[in-house]
């Protein structure tokens, strides 16, 4: 097929870009993909195509833990982070009327401030002798300070549940918005109450942002490594970890990019459920 | 007005992948006239006009402007200037920038350029408006700049884009008449896009009607709206009432027609369009203006036939009848102007109704 | 407030509303509390209110040289992203081609994808190529995750742009350069600038990428993730991050009043998601 004028002046226009990203993300991606398949010797690669390490990767306790841990982790986090989340964004887009943009500018300045930085003061929000535990022995709540705050699975969680509350309000917030008033009043008018209407009309309207915001902490939270790092203990660590380890102490590259792909497959796939199952749900309002 | 060409479309032919969007299109537009593409949404006006600007190409065919032919010449070398539906007026420039972004290209100096912008601004009524920011403008000022920054280009052709469709209905009225008596002041040829057959019919010295990439007709207004040569045309210009009509024969004298709910009829050749075969003609068309209720019994008409009012709609000024005649077929569209002695007359009456041979349109 | 509306869920929406905030902000209001306190342990009761941290800061040559890496890189990234950023936006705001919605689709991606693969995968390829790690490899990742926001904020500029606006200045005789200079780039500038604002932010915190593509010269957050283990080093790491977070709300003040203004300048109202997103 010929191409117009439009569509040939548009190829051009956006091919700067796309062969940055065929470059830098497509060629690595390929490349990570085939590293899997090959075997560390050492100082070197053996590059006979191999399944070694998948078979590792996949039949090994340590990692199959830490894999089930993460998707785990991640789970709950996106579950809590978009719990909270809808509560917010629904006040913003009904209740909010005057200064809309500053309360979204409001929320998202605290994630600007160093992700490091962030992670850390949790530490020392969650510590022993933390700004919880001295507040609570200080006001006399409780003798002995806390220990179930810091180095588990509980500070992970509360730490990325914070960390990606943005990213969790404004796409259902955006959803939100675009909802005409008007099907609310409709459906008042065709005798539904508060909750039903919210049931039938806002939340399936609200569906696409909601599971935009599920997608959007599920898959990045699965690949961090900072925040169990930092607060998460030994038995809080994570999939992420492990391939860190792999590419650096460890030195064994291929195993460390047999297990991010294989986290990778598997967080493709259960993204790919959530967002089938969100359409099925809401698919028919776009 | 002159009958120079200044545009000639010859087969313009486009397509938008397996759509074709125009098939063919000849017409000739006259230097001075104020020429209009009237037809509903879709019909490939908005494509023929952008085609002339030299926003789009034709597929094929050819487009003459001042008798060069505009193939391979793009827009900002054509000798037409646009006012968009939006207007386009730069959000970012003042009134009088925006009026003078064009003549940048012309090599004037800063008081001459000054000079066209006020004259431009003048000649629309903007006289003093040139430091206002683009934001502060109504709808009908934007209009009005959008127009000036054209004018001020001396084009050949102004080509006009439902200039008026973001307007309320007053406001549009008022802009129809300046328009009008704009162009003829000026004397440039105008060519405006419009869907507004009621518009068309105000501002334009011709009319082309078109139809699913097709010209129908191109016609004077009066032309269009008396001889229409289609029932789609006719329907579609004004109101028209279509009644079965059978020929039974024709002569020097005219065509003889048998219209069951008029009567009998001959036509006089003059009101036969060239080349009808009598054969071929199944109905007739009368306007509701044709049609005439004799409220009194002294009241006389060419023919006359007898119905029985259906439906009335009161417009202040005119009252509109549906009116069954003779019994035969769907109800027919009266219309008369309301006199002070007379009110509107109760549905079920029994009415008659005059009309004339000469009111005929046939159609095949 | 309409009548109709259920009063007493508003105020309970309102309560959870302040609730909310207040977690989100709860570590960020202890970086200026630590950043003045005089004791030298990170924890309450606060003892005293000293500027020390302040002064340690100046007098560290390895943080002034990260601080000088990191600016290299966020400079560098913010033209870089913006540039290509705008590429896209254009083509997919203006034009119709084959492939478009899968190639903006595999641009955005690293919007989606965990920084640790897109880290790890130049790593492998940096590795594969032979290629030593520096500078210019943390900013061509930065790059990568950087041009979907910019993407983000520029089509909302581009795609407010009327385009009979061109049109217009095409139909009065402009060029097609004369053209974007005249029209196309007055009204799409503040989305620029916002563009280079954001990216500028978002390179000068990123840490995962720059920790996996350093080489020997580290970038800011790479020293201070070094600078974490050493428990005398915290409190001036806390003065260093209250200047951080200064620094980022005045950038992102500054970029959303561009964006809005970008808006303004359109006669379109500014939405109020539009530049997060």
């Amino acid at each position: 097929m010929i191409l117009g004028r439009e569509a040939r002046q548009g190829l051009t226009l956006i091919s700067p870009t796309m062969i940055y990203a065929l470059l830098l993300l497509a060629a690595p991606l390929l490349t990570v993909v085939t590293f899997s398949f090959w075997t560390q010797d050492y100082l070197t690669i053996d590059t006979t195509l191999t399944l070694n390490n998948y078979r590792e990767a996949w039949t090994q306790p340590i990692y199959r833990i830490l894999i089930l841990r993460s998707l785990m982790v991640s789970l709950v986090v996106t579950l809590v982070t978009v719990l909270l989340a809808f509560p917010i964004a629904y006040y913003l887009s009904f209740h909010v009327t005057r200064r809309k943009a500053l309360w979204l500018f409001m929320i998202t300045i605290p994630f600007w401030t160093s992700y490091l930085l962030r992670v850390f003061l949790w530490k020392v929000i969650l510590g022993y002798n933390g700004v919880l535990n001295s507040a609570l022995t200080g006001l006399g709540i409780i003798d002995e300070p806390l220990t179930f705050l810091l180095y588990n699975i509980n500070a992970v969680i509360i730490t990325l549940a914070h960390a990606w509350a943005p990213f969790a309000i404004l796409p259902i917030f955006v959803a939100l918005e675009k909802i005409d008033r008007s099907l609310l009043e409709a459906a008042e008018d065709l005798g539904d109450g508060p909750v039903r209407r919210f049931f039938r009309v806002t939340l399936p309207l609200a569906m696409p942002g909601v599971i935009a915001s599920i997608l959007i902490v599920l898959i990045p939270t699965v690949g961090d490594f900072i925040t169990p790092r930092l607060v998460g203990g030994t038995d809080g660590l994570m999939i992420a970890n492990m391939i860190q380890i792999q590419f650096g102490k460890a030195n064994n590259a291929p195993l460390g990019a047999a297990l991010a792909v294989s986290s990778m497959v598997i967080v493709a796939s259960i993204s790919l459920v959530i967002y089938l199952a969100g359409k099925r749900f809401g698919g028919k309002t776009q | 007005m002159q009958d120079k060409p200044i545009i000639e479309l010859r087969d313009v032919i486009k397509r938008f992948g397996s759509v074709q969007a125009l098939n063919g299109i000849n017409a000739t537009i006259r230097e001075g006239e104020f020429f209009s593409l009237l037809g509903p949404s879709g019909c490939g006006k908005t494509t023929l006009l952008r085609m002339i600007a030299g926003f789009e190409d034709p597929t094929d065919g050819a487009i003459v402007i001042d008798g060069k032919s505009m193939q391979g010449i793009p827009a900002n070398r054509r000798p037409t200037n646009m006012v968009f539906q939006s207007y386009a007026i730069f959000p970012h420039l003042s009134v009088a920038e925006n009026v003078a972004y064009g003549l940048k290209k012309k090599k004037l100096s800063k008081a001459e350029i000054a000079a066209e912008v006020d004259k431009a601004l003048s000649m629309v009524d903007l006289a003093g408006y040139g430091r206002r920011a683009a934001h502060e403008l109504s709808g009908g000022q934007r209009q009005r700049v959008a127009l000036a920054r054209a004018l001020v280009m001396r084009p050949k052709v102004v080509l006009l884009d439902e200039p008026l469709s973001a307007l309320d209905k007053k406001l549009r009225e008022q802009m129809q008449v300046e328009l009008r008596q704009l162009q003829q002041s000026i004397g440039i040829t105008f060519i405006l896009v419009t869907h507004d057959q009621e518009e068309a019919l105000i501002m334009s010295d011709r009319i082309a009607v078109m139809f699913e990439g097709n010209i129908a007709q191109i016609d004077t207004p009066e032309g269009l709206y008396r001889r229409p040569v289609s029932k789609r045309v006719a329907s579609f210009i004004g109101v028209m009432n279509f009644l079965d009509a059978t020929a039974t024969g024709q002569d020097g004298t005219g065509l003889s027609l048998d219209i069951p709910a008029l009567g009998k009829v001959t036509v006089p050749p003059s009101h036969v369009p060239e080349g009808m075969a009598a054969a071929s003609v199944q109905s007739i068309g009368v306007r509701p203006e044709m049609l005439t209720i004799l409220f009194d019994g002294k009241d006389k008409a060419e023919s006359e036939t007898t119905g029985k009012v259906t439906g009335t709609s009161y417009y202040g000024d005119m009252t509109y009848y549906t009116v069954a005649l003779n019994g035969v077929g769907a109800p027919v569209t009266v219309s008369m102007r309301n006199t002070a002695g007379r009110s509107v007359l109760p549905v079920g009456s029994p009415v008659r109704v005059g009309w004339g041979a000469e009111s005929i349109v046939l159609f095949e | 407030m309409r009548p109709g509306h259920n009063s007493k869920r508003f105020s309970w929406l309102t309560i959870y509303a302040v609730g909310y905030m207040l977690f989100l902000y709860a570590p960020v209001i202890l970086l200026p509390l630590f950043a003045f306190n005089s004791s030298t342990i990170i924890a309450f009761p606060l003892s005293g209110f000293t500027t020390e941290w302040f002064t340690v800061l100046l007098n560290n040559a390895a943080l002034g040289e990260s601080v000088e890496n990191s600016l290299i890189v966020a400079v560098s990234t913010a033209i870089l992203s913006t540039l290509l950023g705008a590429c896209a936006a254009r083509a997919s705001a203006r034009y119709r081609f084959p492939g478009q919605r899968g190639m903006i689709a595999f641009i955005m991606l690293p919007l989606v994808l965990p920084e640790i693969i897109v880290a790890v995968a130049l790593l492998v390829l940096l590795m594969q190529l032979g290629l030593s790690l520096s500078l210019w490899t943390v900013i061509g990742g930065h790059t990568l995750i950087c041009v979907p926001y910019s993407i983000a904020i520029l089509s909302s500029a581009f795609h407010g742009l009327d385009r009979s606006l061109e049109e217009a200045s095409f139909d009065l005789g402009e060029t097609s350069w004369g053209t974007f200079k005249r029209v196309t780039f007055p009204l799409v500038l503040p989305g620029v600038i916002s563009s280079l604002l954001i990216c500028f932010t978002i390179s000068l915190d990123e840490f995962i990428i720059a920790f996996f593509l350093t080489g020997t010269d580290a970038t800011l957050p790479v020293y201070i993730w070094s600078q974490l283990r050493f428990p005398t080093k915290l409190p001036s790491i806390m003065a260093l991050g209250t200047i951080l977070l200064a620094l980022s709300v005045i950038l992102l003040i500054l970029a959303e009043w561009f964006r809005q203004r970008s808006a303004k300048r359109q006669g379109v109202e500014a939405s109020a998601a539009g530049g997060f997103l």
